[in-house]
């Protein structure tokens, strides 16, 4: 089984830009089924993902994959990879099976090959009905399994997806998911995403970053291993932090804390805040509390307080 | 696998041109217009005495615009699209897309091009060597047009600022240049300046090729020197500063 492998990483942006996006990134993942690279906006997920498709040069350090040199030996990678980028779009004045037939030809497929071979891609992923609709009119969902549909027709081995279900509904999401899992049965899906709850549903294994460097990888259970308790408690920014007998008390970059502890703990000290009148969360460790602990924010921070977690607040 | 690269090539002919023209077609009015318009004006204005010069002076804007066309549809489909990522990222080659591209340009182009050469047949009437060497004329000045306009394209991030760079250079060097106009016109010592553009060595060749110049053979070789050495030249800069990959 081949490997994913990278020794050192790191990229500074020249010029204005001037930001080190990855700082020294060490990982070793089988390239296999499907790795999903999590972390917040600015995190350094795009950066990773472009320096392993060849697209970016790293400033230091090197990476693999199944031993080909992703820097020394890019043109020997580049005939087994494939890569839908974040923001990429379909081509508006195309259609689904113009788009995936004529990324086929510039991979060096004749014509009739790839007019089958993106026929049949449609086909696995629902969208023949769709296949001479201009992509223009087509929804945001259905232009985003129309990209999938691309790399999925092509022979590539190794398929990376940069945060591929960005912007979807969640019904929309799901149904992506699927496409995912059918994608990675026979080849290496590297994906980002800053949802959780995917990473966790399709990868087999995770990576979390954080501000470009690598806090944890593994598979999800592996990840979940390394907290102790198996109960979270959040509290809002500048809230009296109560006396914990027995836990991990971790305040985050936006002043919220976080409190790992056990079920029994948990509950008692909840009580201690009710009492006061104050605002909290509570619910069994979720991966986001370990994100959190991990990488010091919340990848949900943008879109939930503390306290607005559904069935969980008091 | 075996690769094709004349699948490559024509990748790039059917999205920039076929598939664009089906549902686009005013782009090919667009392209048709700008050269004729300017041969019409000028044709009015000279009272029909400057026809050749302005037949010349379209087949040179055609050419040129090519280049800067390949220069604006690159940068779209880089910046609006990520298409430049996704080849990168695959076993495309950058020459194979480039020479794609730079085709579909020219398809684009060719019912002006027709359009100018019938008239190039009725009003210049040029013999074999005289449409050779505008022929040759015209293939100079497409490859300094692409190579400029591959050039831009790589280095834009912004399909804004592309097609503002578009428009200024296809203005500076086939409206203001004396490409539809004989380069005496130009009072010195401002005529010197009409030498810092390609276009005008392209159009000293073909003026003196259909007569309305009357040129030194040295003048001539000098122009064919200048505009061979400047698309070599440029050639060799893009190939070797051009970004296909980020750095």
């Amino acid at each position: 089984m081949g490997e994913l492998v990278t020794e050192g990483l790191s990229k500074v942006y020249a010029g204005a830009r001037g930001a080190r996006a990855l700082d020294s990134v060490s990982f070793k993942a089988p390239s296999s089924g499907i790795f999903a690279l999590i972390g917040r906006n600015g995190a350094g997920k795009t950066t990773l993902v472009r320096i392993l498709a060849t697209e970016l040069a790293p400033t230091t350090g090197s990476a693999s994959i199944n031993g080909i040199d992703v820097v020394r030996e890019d043109k020997r990678l580049r005939e087994m990879i494939a890569i839908v980028p974040q923001e990429s779009r379909t081509i508006s004045w195309m259609s689904p099976k113009q788009s995936a037939l004529t990324y086929l030809m510039w991979r060096g497929f004749g014509y009739s090959e790839a007019k089958k071979r993106a026929e049949e891609s449609l086909a696995r992923l629902n969208l023949s009905k769709y296949a001479d609709t201009l992509n223009r009119s087509l929804s945001g969902g259905t232009k985003r399994k129309a990209l999938a549909a691309m790399v999925l027709a092509s022979e590539a081995e190794i398929i990376f997806l940069d945060e591929p279900t960005t912007g979807l509904d969640p019904i929309s999401r799901k149904d992506f998911w699927v496409i995912l899992r059918e994608l990675a049965r026979d080849r290496f899906i590297f994906l980002t995403t800053h949802y959780l709850e995917e990473a966790e549903q399709l990868a087999d294994t995770l990576g979390v970053l954080g501000e470009g460097r690598l806090v944890a990888v593994g598979s999800a259970p592996s990840i979940r291993g390394r907290i102790r308790y198996q109960y979270s408690l959040k509290l809002p920014a500048n809230s009296p932090v109560p006396s914990v007998s027995h836990g991990e008390v971790t305040t985050g970059k936006n002043g919220e804390v976080q409190i790992l502890t056990d079920e029994q703990e948990a509950f008692a000290i909840s009580r201690k805040v009710s009492d006061s009148g104050g605002r909290f969360s509570i619910g069994p460790v979720s991966l986001d509390d370990i994100f959190f602990q991990l990488v010091g924010e919340s990848t949900m921070a943008e879109e939930a307080a503390p306290g607005a977690e559904g069935g969980w607040s008091a | 696998m075996r690769r094709s690269l004349a699948s490559q090539l024509v990748a790039g002919i059917l999205v920039n041109s076929v598939y664009e023209m089906k549902n686009y077609p005013i782009n090919l009015v667009n392209t048709v217009l700008s050269p004729l318009s300017f041969l019409v004006v000028i044709d009015f204005v000279s009272r029909g005495a400057l026809i050749g010069q302005a037949i010349e002076g379209g087949l040179i804007m055609s050419m040129f615009q090519s280049g800067m066309s390949l220069q604006g549809d690159i940068s779209h489909l880089k910046n609006d699209f990520k298409l430049q990522d996704m080849l990168v990222s695959s076993p495309a080659s950058p020459a194979a897309y480039v020479v794609g591209m730079a085709a579909s340009e020219i398809i684009y182009t060719l019912p002006a091009l027709a359009i100018l050469v019938i008239l190039g047949a009725i009003y210049i009437h040029p013999g074999a060597v005289q449409a050779l060497e505008l022929t040759g004329a015209l293939l100079l000045m497409f490859l300094t047009s692409i190579t400029i306009g591959f050039m831009f394209a790589t280095l834009s991030s912004d399909i804004v600022q592309s097609f503002a760079w578009s428009r200024l250079l296809s203005t500076i060097f086939t409206a203001i240049t004396p490409v539809y106009y004989p380069i005496t016109y130009i009072p010195l010592p401002f005529r010197y300046l009409a030498y810092l553009s390609p276009t005008t060595y392209a159009a000293e060749i073909m003026q003196n090729a259909a007569g309305s110049l009357q040129l030194s053979a040295g003048a001539v070789a000098t122009d064919w020197a200048v505009l061979g050495g400047l698309t070599a030249i440029l050639l060799v800069v893009v190939s070797r500063n051009a970004r296909w990959k980020e750095v």
